[in-house]
C-alpha cells in the first residue's frame, strides 16, 4: 500500500461523509417543504369544512297551522290566483300566537314571528295550491326556521353573549327551548341547498342556479375552446411551415396565456355585448370569454402532447404510404389524446374557478331563477361564493364555506377525470 | 393496436364535428334571444343592493313575473350603463346611494333616455365603528376631519400635510392610540358620501374653510385671497378654471380641499367588502372602520358604532336625521321600458309599498331607515303615475 493511496482514501472518506450529510439535509428540506404545504392545506380545509358543514342541515319547527279561510281572505271556491295572493304570513303569525298564547306585547309578537323563515309562507301557499282540501283544516306542519333561530338550534349562538349584542333575544331562545323540549324541532339534510337559486334569506339560499350557470358556461367554453385549440395545435405542430410568422404566432400564444383574466372580461364587454349585442349576464357570453382565456392553455398543452409522440410512429405511417393527414388523424392524435385531454380539463378547471372576467359582463348579479339555457341570466359558483361572502346576514358565513366545498368537490372531480382519461387512453 | 387506433379516430372525428355543429347552433339562438327580455334588469349601488335584492326575491316569489336580475356595479357605474340608451340590452332600473348628478341626467337625455322616474327609497347611516373589545369612541365631525383629511390647517391657518398620528393629538379627550381607519376605496358611493358628510361637515367647523365655501364663482378675488391665506399655491384656482372650463366657486375649491383623504397609511382602503372590514376590526381592536349601518346592525355582537357629535348610530337617530352622517338612497326607472319589459312598474310598486318600505315593512328589518309617512305617500303616487324627473 503506498502512502498516497491511503491519503486519498482518507480524503474521499471524509468528503463522502459530507456528501451524505448534504443529501440528508436536502431530503429534510424537501420533507419540510412538503409538510408546510400540507399544514397550510389542512388549515384551509379544516377552516372551510368546520364552517361550512352546518350549512348542510336545515332546521324545522313543528307548528300547528290553522288554514283559516277567513284570515287567508279566501272565499268558498278560490281560484289559483286568489290563493297566490292570500295572506299566508297572517296565518303563520296567528298559528304562532296560538302556540304561545302568553305572548302579548307588540314587540314580543314581532320577536315571535321572527322564529319562522319567510320561506314558510310560500311553502304553505304551495301546499294549498297542491291540495285545496287543506283549507279550514288544522294541521301540524314542519315549517322552516329563520336562520337566526336555526343557528341557536345548531348550538352556534350561546346565551353567554350579552343580549344586547346578539340578534336572537333571550325570550326567543326560551321559545325555542320550549319547542325543542316538546320535540317540535328537527334538523334534516338541506336538500333545498341543491334545489334552489340564490336568496337573501340565508336559510332559503341554494346553489342550484350557480351550479347550472357554471355548467352552461363551461359547456360553451368546452365546445369552443376544445376544437379550436386542438385544431390550432395540430396545424401549428404538424402542418405549419417554420418561419417568422409562425414564430410570432407562437410567442403571442404564450403571451396570451399570461394575460390577466380581467382583460378578457373587458374584451367580452366591448366585443360580444356592445358590438354583437349578445345578452348581458348570459352563460353564452361568459363561456365565450372563458374560452378565449383557456384557448392558450389548451393549445400549449396540446402542442406539447403532439410533440411528445414518438417520431417513429409518424415515420412508420408515412413509410407504409399514409398521407400526412392520415398520419396525423390515425396515428399521432390518438396517441397524443391523453395529454390533450388532461390539458383541456385543467384549463376547464381554471375556467370553473374564474370570476374576474365575469364581473365585466354582468354575471356578478343576484339571480334567483335557475337558468334553463345558455342565454338565461345566470351566475357561476365562484361568483356565488363572492356574493355570499359580501352579504351582511350572519347566516351566509356557513353558506359561503359550503359553496366553497361544492366548488372544490367539482374541481377534484374534474382533476380525477383528467387522471382517469389519461390512464384510459394511454397507449403503451 | 390497429383496432385501438381506429377507435381513437372515430372518437376524435365525432367529437369535433358535434362540437362545431352545436357551437354554430348556439350562436344563432343567442342572436334571436337578444331582441327581447322577460326579466327586469337592475344595476347600480352596492349599498342599495342588499335592499333591492330582498324586494326582487319577494317579487319573484309572490308574483307570476320572473325575479329581476340585480348587478352591483356602484352608483356611478350603474348610471353610466343606465344612461347608455334605450333597448333590451340596457338596464331598466339603476340603484344609487346618492342623487343623480346633472351631468349624468344630461348624458341620459342625449342618449335618448328622456323619461326617468326617481324613487327615494329611504336613508342609510354611515357608521364609524370599532371592536367591542375596545371602549366606544365619541368623536365629533371636526375630529374625523382632522384625523382623516389629507391637508389640515396648521397653527398659522395655512394648510399643512396632516401631522396627527394619534387621536389624543387631535382632541385630548380621545385615547392615545394611533389613528388607523379602514374604509371603502374612492370608487365607492359610501366613500363619496362619507367625504361629503363627515369630512366636509368637519371642515365647515373651521372658520377659514367655511368662509371659502360661502364664496360664489363671481367672487374670484376673494377666493384667490382665501386660497393664499390657506397657503395653497395660487395656481390651484387657474388649474381648476382650465380643467372645468369655467370659474370655480368657493364651494368647488372647498370640495377639493376638504374631501381629500390622507394617503400616508392612516386611512386604509379595505375594498368594497364590508364584512372584511368587520373581520379586520375584530382582529385589531385599535382600528376604526367605516361602513353602512346595515352591517353594524347585523354585527352588533362584534363591533360598536362610535358616537358622532354625541349621537349613536341607531335606527331612530338616523330616521330622525339626528345622526349627522346619513344619506338618501334612490333608484331610477327608465320609463320607456315600462310596458315593453314585463314587471318593471310592478317591481317599483312593490318596492314602494307599505309592506316593503313602510315602518313595519320587511326592508326596515334589513336595516333600511324608512321615509316619513308623507314622503312615502308622495313616492307611491309618483310610482303610480310614472312621474318624469326634471332637472
Amino acid at each position: 500500500m503506498n502512502k498516497d493511496t491511503f491519503k486519498n482514501t482518507k480524503r474521499i472518506e471524509a468528503s463522502l461523509k459530507k456528501r451524505y450529510a448534504r443529501e440528508r439535509r436536502f431530503r429534510l428540506y424537501g420533507q419540510l417543504a412538503v409538510l408546510t404545504g400540507f399544514v397550510f392545506l389542512f388549515i384551509l380545509l379544516f377552516d372551510i369544512v368546520s364552517k361550512g358543514s352546518p350549512a348542510f342541515t336545515q332546521q324545522y319547527l313543528k307548528i300547528t297551522v290553522h288554514f283559516d279561510a277567513d284570515s287567508l281572505g279566501l272565499g268558498a271556491s278560490p281560484s289559483e290566483e286568489d290563493i297566490r295572493q292570500a295572506n299566508f304570513s297572517g296565518v303563520i303569525k296567528a298559528s304562532l300566537r296560538d302556540m304561545f298564547p302568553e305572548v302579548t306585547g307588540r314587540s314580543d309578537k314581532r320577536q315571535l314571528y321572527r322564529l319562522v323563515s319567510i320561506g314558510a309562507e310560500y311553502d304553505l301557499r304551495d301546499r294549498v295550491l297542491d291540495d285545496s282540501s287543506l283549507l279550514g283544516e288544522r294541521k301540524d306542519i314542519w315549517l322552516l326556521a329563520h336562520s337566526e333561530a336555526a343557528a341557536y338550534l345548531k348550538g352556534q349562538v350561546s346565551r353567554d353573549i350579552p343580549e344586547a349584542e346578539r340578534k336572537l333575544k333571550d325570550i326567543q331562545m326560551d321559545w325555542l327551548d320550549t319547542l325543542r323540549d316538546d320535540g317540535r324541532t328537527r334538523g334534516s339534510f338541506n336538500t333545498q341547498f341543491f334545489q334552489y337559486g340564490d336568496s337573501r334569506e340565508p336559510e332559503l339560499a341554494g346553489i342550484r342556479a350557480a351550479l347550472q350557470g357554471s355548467f352552461f358556461t363551461l359547456l360553451v367554453t368546452f365546445l369552443l375552446a376544445f376544437p379550436i385549440g386542438v385544431f390550432a395545435a395540430v396545424y401549428l405542430e404538424e402542418f405549419a411551415p417554420r418561419n417568422r410568422i409562425t414564430d410570432l404566432i407562437e410567442i403571442n400564444i404564450n403571451n396570451l396565456a399570461a394575460v390577466p383574466s380581467i382583460v378578457f372580461g373587458l374584451l367580452g364587454l366591448a366585443v360580444f355585448i356592445n358590438f354583437f349585442e349578445l345578452p348581458r349576464s348570459a352563460p353564452l357570453v361568459g363561456g365565450i370569454v372563458l374560452s378565449l382565456m383557456t384557448l392558450p392553455t389548451i393549445i400549449i398543452t396540446s402542442r406539447a402532447a403532439i410533440q411528445s409522440v414518438s417520431p417513429s410512429i409518424r415515420q412508420a405511417a408515412l413509410g407504409v404510404g399514409a398521407s400526412k393527414l392520415q398520419t396525423v388523424f390515425h396515428h399521432v392524435l390518438p396517441v397524443a389524446m391523453p395529454g390533450i385531454l388532461t390539458g383541456s380539463i385543467i384549463g376547464m378547471a381554471q375556467a370553473l374557478g374564474e370570476s374576474a372576467p365575469l364581473l365585466m359582463i354582468g354575471m356578478v348579479a343576484f339571480i334567483m331563477d335557475v337558468p334553463g339555457s345558455v342565454t338565461d341570466p345566470s351566475t357561476v359558483l365562484p361568483v356565488q361564493i363572492y356574493l355570499w361572502a359580501d352579504s351582511p346576514e350572519r347566516g351566509f358565513t356557513e353558506k359561503t364555506s359550503a359553496a366553497i366545498m361544492v366548488l372544490m368537490g367539482f374541481l377534484i372531480l374534474m382533476n380525477a377525470l383528467a387522471i382517469y382519461l389519461r390512464k384510459r387512453f394511454e397507449v403503451k | 393496436m390497429p383496432k385501438l387506433f381506429s377507435q381513437g379516430v372515430f372518437y376524435v372525428k365525432k367529437q369535433l364535428l358535434g362540437a362545431f355543429a352545436l357551437a354554430v347552433g348556439l350562436s344563432s339562438v343567442a342572436n334571436v334571444q337578444a331582441q327581447g327580455r322577460d326579466n327586469v334588469s337592475i344595476v347600480g349601488s352596492s349599498t342599495v343592493y342588499p335592499f333591492a335584492t330582498v324586494v326582487a326575491e319577494r317579487f319573484g316569489r309572490s308574483t307570476s313575473f320572473k325575479a329581476p336580475k340585480i348587478e352591483s356595479t356602484g352608483s356611478g357605474g350603474g348610471l353610466k350603463l343606465f344612461c347608455k340608451g334605450v333597448g333590451a340590452n340596457t338596464p331598466d332600473i339603476t340603484n344609487a346611494s346618492r342623487r343623480i348628478k346633472k351631468s349624468e341626467y344630461d348624458d341620459c337625455q342625449n342618449n335618448g333616455v328622456t323619461d326617468i322616474l326617481e324613487v327615494l327609497v329611504g336613508y342609510d347611516g354611515i357608521a364609524v365603528a370599532n371592536s367591542r373589545q375596545a371602549p366606544q369612541m365619541a368623536l365629533s365631525l371636526k375630529d374625523i376631519y382632522l384625523a382623516l383629511a389629507k391637508d389640515v390647517p396648521g397653527p398659522d391657518g395655512k394648510l399643512i400635510p396632516n401631522p396627527y398620528k394619534t387621536w389624543q393629538e387631535i382632541n385630548p379627550g380621545l385615547p392615545a392610540i394611533d389613528i388607523e381607519v379602514l374604509g371603502p376605496p374612492p370608487t365607492s358611493g359610501t366613500r363619496d358620501a362619507f367625504a361629503e358628510l363627515a369630512l366636509g361637515g368637519g371642515a365647515l367647523q373651521i372658520p377659514a374653510l367655511k368662509a371659502l365655501r360661502g364664496l360664489g364663482s363671481d367672487q374670484a378675488e376673494e377666493i384667490k385671497s382665501a386660497i393664499a391665506a390657506l397657503g395653497l399655491p395660487v395656481g390651484v384656482y387657474k388649474a381648476y378654471a382650465e380643467s372645468k372650463g369655467k370659474a370655480p366657486s368657493g364651494k368647488d375649491i372647498f370640495k377639493t380641499v376638504a374631501y381629500s383623504v390622507r394617503e400616508d397609511g392612516a386611512y386604509i382602503e379595505a375594498g368594497e367588502n364590508d364584512n372584511l372590514i368587520v373581520q379586520k376590526l375584530e382582529a385589531n381592536p385599535k382600528a376604526l372602520g367605516i361602513f353602512g349601518y346595515s352591517f353594524l346592525d347585523e354585527n352588533g355582537d362584534k363591533v360598536q358604532g362610535s358616537l358622532i357629535d354625541g349621537v349613536e348610530p341607531d335606527f331612530d337617530t338616523i330616521a330622525d336625521g339626528d345622526y349627522p352622517v346619513s344619506r338618501p338612497l334612490y333608484f331610477y326607472v327608465k320609463i320607456a321600458h315600462v310596458g315593453r319589459i314585463p314587471g318593471i312598474q310592478e317591481y317599483a310598486a312593490e318596492f314602494a309599498s307599505n309592506r316593503a318600505m313602510g315602518e313595519d315593512g320587511y326592508l326596515p328589518e334589513k336595516g333600511l331607515i324608512p321615509l316619513s309617512d308623507e314622503e312615502l305617500a308622495q313616492i307611491q303616487a309618483d310610482v303610480a303615475s310614472l312621474k318624469r324627473l326634471e332637472m
